[in-house]
């Protein structure tokens, strides 16, 4: 069997994983599953550039807010229904990655770690000063009777459960086929050595700015996903703590690797949920576990797996 | 998707027998709901251990543990004990609607109860609606009243922004000066009162001559004084955080001995010692509370027993560490909350789970609660439409470092027309 067949497999084996996982969890596990699906879109957002692009963004919570916001205001402001509010929520990611990646493609290194945190920032101020609009750092609701599609109730465990495994699928399935597509072979390449993808005549910063446009829609999708499932839109989603978050479940889930985002997600959310449940000093637990995780797994848990056992994980 | 799917009863002969069966066990049945019966209520407490609600969080957990120890003591709840399950919410939002998620799914609580912080009862709300979860927050928020959340949500022990602000504007106008200047952090708990205060002074013939408002993170206030105008005749001034320090020691840097009247909510200085360095301008100002945090010349015996029961001395500190200030204005909440609840679950004969929504109906006939051991910080008058109750503000005045109370508002004064009729939501 081939490589690729086996990334087929086990892109598809975890999806079904997922799809059976609903009807053997008790409720609350499957409750949660939904809630690391939909942060896990945003952990594969981030992954695209900073695994497997090389730049280490502190701002994507400006993505994920703007898809969050996008959602949000148009149904609570506009009584938009949630299927144009959702394209509105892409869109507003777009325009937000598009704009903000041509500004920060201007900067490099550590440069353009600060720029991006600073960009976030400004936008998490902005929501607080249309405070009018958006409740600032109150946010507000998304009345059930208006999260429905087709008839479908957006709230019901089943139906909330699959919606977020379909948007799930979808952008594993999409970001699986965009890496081993020419355009991720050349991200991996600038990843690796971006004077010599450069020099082989590749206009590395349209590629770059490519690769943000994308990385801000799937975190855009993941906030606006998650407006819609779970009825909340507020800026503080836009703080820097949700900034920092999708890098922590890249690293520890495993840079550069498919599905690491995903296992980083569910690792670090059932990692908070025992030992809240354990001890009032959970924070604790949880630091020293990521120490433990960082030294003996530098890659992640999905790349260190993929570094000593199966070379093939994509 | 199999939990979806209800079976559609139909008379087969499995179910004549499955039906025979089952009354054959019926004495089973019996023992069995008689055991459940006697099973614990359980009390789903989101608190805020860690975040920037950490401090509150402390002193709500404590004020929690008093409350149910004292409706243990007398016999619990329809003869049930109560059982408290925390779960630390981390001040998030996210989190916050997870935890609800925990209460009702895996720890199968009776109702959630607890929450502080207005982003995170907005976070958390919908989930507790959807999972018929009755949330009772003590959050002082207008989100509940407001009518921007649901049936499953209520408010009936402590009061909201808009009737504090409100109920504060008779008094500043007839005592401190009619020309305010608003000093408020720039988001939406700031926007409130700039918002229903302005209203409110402008009704009691007053008006704000300026509106200042904070960047959240800001660290230095002395550019902005310069812009109060100087026919400003009293500084309404509420900030958060850890800021408020800085902010009351430029501000008494910047007037000297000649300021005007000040008026402050105490919000801005919850959990911090009003000896504290560097506040010592704040001398001869007024302060809104919301239960008087120093044990006042008249003290009723239900604030002695309720300060006992929490551990806290006449100062408003841990009775076991002084330095430790309780947040005493909104604390009492939990303790009236529960008692509350009880009161419900004893009107709605309230067994599991299944009777949740009876619960709810029970606490929306609720009106009128008089002063008690049940409610020390003062009456309420609860409004079963809105899910808000309204109750009695104080007003202290800063003298030889103790806050004194100058005055006591009516419940007539924080009410205020109804923005919902939540009874009018199935559930």
């Amino acid at each position: 069997m081939s490589d690729t067949s086996k990334s087929h497999g086990l892109h598809l084996g975890l999806i079904c994983v997922l799809a059976l996982a609903y009807f053997v969890l008790p409720a609350y596990h499957s409750g949660n599953l939904a809630s690391v699906m939909v942060i896990a879109i945003y952990a594969m957002g981030y992954n695209l550039l900073f695994g497997y692009t090389g730049l280490l963004s502190l701002g994507h919570a400006l993505f994920f807010s703007a898809g969050l916001y996008g959602l949000g205001l148009m149904m609570h402001l506009a009584d938009w229904t949630p299927l144009p509010a959702f394209a509105a929520g892409l869109i507003a990611a777009l325009v937000v990655s598009a704009v903000i990646g041509f500004l920060i493609l201007r900067t490099t290194g550590v440069a353009f770690m600060i720029v991006t945190l600073m960009f976030a920032q400004a936008g998490y101020l902005t929501i607080l000063y249309f405070g009018k609009y958006t409740r600032g750092d109150e946010g507000f609701a998304l009345q059930q009777a208006s999260r429905q599609i087709a008839g479908y109730d957006l709230t019901d465990p089943g139906v909330r459960y699959y919606c977020a495994l379909v948007l799930f699928s979808v952008t594993l399935l999409g970001l699986a086929y965009i890496i081993r597509a020419p355009f991720g072979r050349t991200l991996v390449a600038i990843r690796e050595n971006e004077e010599r993808a450069r020099m082989l005549g590749y206009n590395v910063t349209a590629i770059k700015l490519k690769a943000v446009i994308v990385s801000g829609v799937v975190s855009g999708a993941s906030g606006a996903t998650y407006a819609l499932l779970f009825g909340y839109a507020g800026a503080t989603f836009a703080t820097v703590q949700y900034s920092i978050f999708p890098l922590l479940w890249v690293l520890v889930g495993g840079a550069g690797t498919t599905v690491g985002p995903f296992v980083g997600a569910l690792f670090m959310f059932y990692l908070i949920d025992y030992a809240s449940g354990k001890t009032e000093a959970y924070l604790l637990v949880v630091g020293v576990t990521l120490v433990l995780v960082t030294l003996f797994l530098p890659h992640g848990i999905v790349g260190t797996i993929r570094t000593r056992f199966l070379r093939w994980l994509p | 998707m199999s939990k979806l799917i209800k079976p559609t009863p139909t008379l087969t002969r499995r179910t004549l027998l499955g039906t025979a069966a089952a009354a054959a066990a019926t004495p089973l049945l019996g023992r069995y709901a008689q055991a459940q019966s006697s099973e614990p209520i359980r009390i789903g407490f989101q608190v805020h251990r860690t975040g920037i609600g950490a401090s509150y969080g402390r002193w709500y957990d404590r004020t929690t543990t008093a409350a149910v120890k004292r409706i243990n003591d007398m016999g619990g709840i329809n003869g049930r004990p109560v059982e408290i399950v925390a779960e630390d919410d981390g001040t998030d939002p996210k989190r916050g609607a997870e935890v609800v998620e925990k209460f009702a799914t895996q720890h199968n609580c009776d109702i959630g109860f607890g929450t502080l912080f207005s982003h995170v009862v907005y976070g958390s709300a919908p989930r507790a609606g959807e999972l018929k979860l009755p949330y009772f927050v003590v959050s002082e928020g207008h989100h509940v009243a407001s009518g921007a959340l649901n049936r499953w949500t209520m408010q009936p022990a402590i009061t909201d922004v808009k009737s504090q602000v409100q109920a504060m504007a008779p008094f500043v106008a007839d005592n401190l000066g009619k020309k305010v200047t608003m000093i408020y952090p720039d988001f939406a708990f700031g926007h409130d009162h700039r918002d229903y205060f302005s209203e409110a002074i402008e009704k009691q013939g007053g008006e704000v001559v300026a509106k200042i408002a904070i960047p959240p993170s800001e660290t230095s206030f002395t550019k902005y004084f310069p812009k109060i105008p100087r026919d400003t005749e009293v500084i309404y001034h509420v900030m958060i955080g850890p800021a408020v320090l800085t902010f009351v020691k430029e501000m008494g840097e910047f007037f000297g001995p000649s300021k005007p009247e000040i008026f402050g909510f105490l919000d801005s200085l919850e959990a911090v010692d009003i000896n504290s360095p560097g506040l010592e301008f704040l001398e001869g100002t007024y302060f809104w509370e919301g239960h008087p945090r120093y044990a006042q010349a008249d003290q009723s015996s239900h604030d002695k027993m309720y300060r006992e029961a929490v551990g806290v001395d006449e100062n408003g500190a841990s009775v076991s560490d002084p330095k430790d200030v309780a947040t005493y204005s909104h604390m009492f909440g939990c303790w009236e909350t529960l008692n509350i609840v009880k009161r419900g679950m004893e009107a709605a004969d309230y067994k599991s789970t299944a009777d949740r929504s009876k619960l709810i109906e029970a606490i929306e006939e609720m009106s009128d609660m008089p002063l008690s051991d049940d409610h020390p910080q003062g009456a309420k008058r609860f409004n079963g439409k809105t899910h808000q109750t309204f109750g009695h503000q104080y007003i202290s005045k800063v003298d030889s470092g103790k806050l004194v109370l100058a005055h006591t508002s009516s419940i007539e004064d924080t009410l205020y027309e109804d923005e919902v009729d939540y009874t009018t939501q199935s559930f």
